[in-house]
């Protein structure tokens, strides 16, 4: 019952300690909005609106200091917005067409260097990091170990509240 | 024009770091996988590093998935709040 001893001893704790909190708050909202979806549409929507929410709350956890969560966050605003009143996916387009072309000169170079490191994998992990299309190699790998270590937490919280709800 | 120039000399200095600077990434790497932690360190290459990499986000993807749809059909079916109590106590002991 005592959150802070634990971020101070452990890190990943206060991280999983956040996502939990902040993740089953979302879902009894999600569940007081409609408590009992009849149609197949609504069982849809539903199961997409928490993972939706888990997504959001493990960004939000990981803090704003990461690119990936940062663009995890920046995609679950547009697509509501998108969604909402079908306006600014310009202002989208103009955000990643400025950070690629920052990085890309730099991209290109590292490119040709690092013959052991294969560039087709490097851009299937690329598609995976929310985020890492923009990025240069180092950040890219930097990147996917936080993002790895945050969807195990996220794995594990879930895993915990489907059990602790099915028992 | 000069700030290409700049770029390019920062990015030929920069090179000869990031080699190891890669190295020690992908060795992390490495070790967050658990099919790639128990074999030797040495012995896994960098491109097979990222193909794992690649696949185990892959999977913990579809394990987010599976569990989201399960708890979606798990909240329709309970709804109390002392549920929701008992879950926060139990996994903020952890």
């Amino acid at each position: 019952m005592n959150p802070d001893h634990h971020s101070s001893l452990n890190p990943s704790s206060s991280l999983k300690s956040r996502f939990t909190k902040t993740f089953l708050r979302s879902l009894i909202k999600i569940n007081k909005q409609r408590p009992f979806p009849y149609c197949p549409r609504e069982i849809f929507q539903r199961c997409h609106r928490v993972k939706t929410a888990a997504d959001k709350s493990l960004a939000r956890a990981a803090g704003s200091r990461r690119v990936w969560s940062r663009a995890m966050l920046c995609k679950i605003r547009n697509r509501s917005l998108r969604r909402g009143c079908q306006q600014r996916p310009s202002v989208r387009r103009i955000i990643i067409g400025y950070q690629t072309t920052k990085k890309g000169y730099c991209l290109q170079k590292k490119m040709s260097d690092d013959q052991e490191v294969g560039t087709d994998q490097a851009s299937k992990l690329r598609k995976l990091v929310p985020g890492g299309e923009a990025m240069d190699l180092c950040s890219l790998l930097d990147e996917a170990a936080h993002y790895i270590k945050c969807l195990n937490t996220q794995v594990q919280v879930m895993r915990r509240i489907a059990d602790i709800h099915s028992s | 024009m000069s700030s290409r120039r700049s770029r390019s000399r920062q990015s030929s200095g920069v090179s000869r770091i990031s080699d190891d600077q890669i190295i020690d990434l992908v060795s992390k790497l490495q070790q967050l996988i658990p099919e790639l932690r128990n074999r030797g360190s040495d012995k896994v290459s960098a491109s097979k590093v990222l193909q794992e990499t690649c696949n185990y986000i892959r999977n913990l993807h579809r394990e987010v998935d599976d569990l989201s749809d399960r708890l979606s059909q798990l909240l329709a079916s309970t709804d109390s709040d002392s549920a929701q109590a008992a879950i926060i106590r139990s996994l903020l002991m952890d």
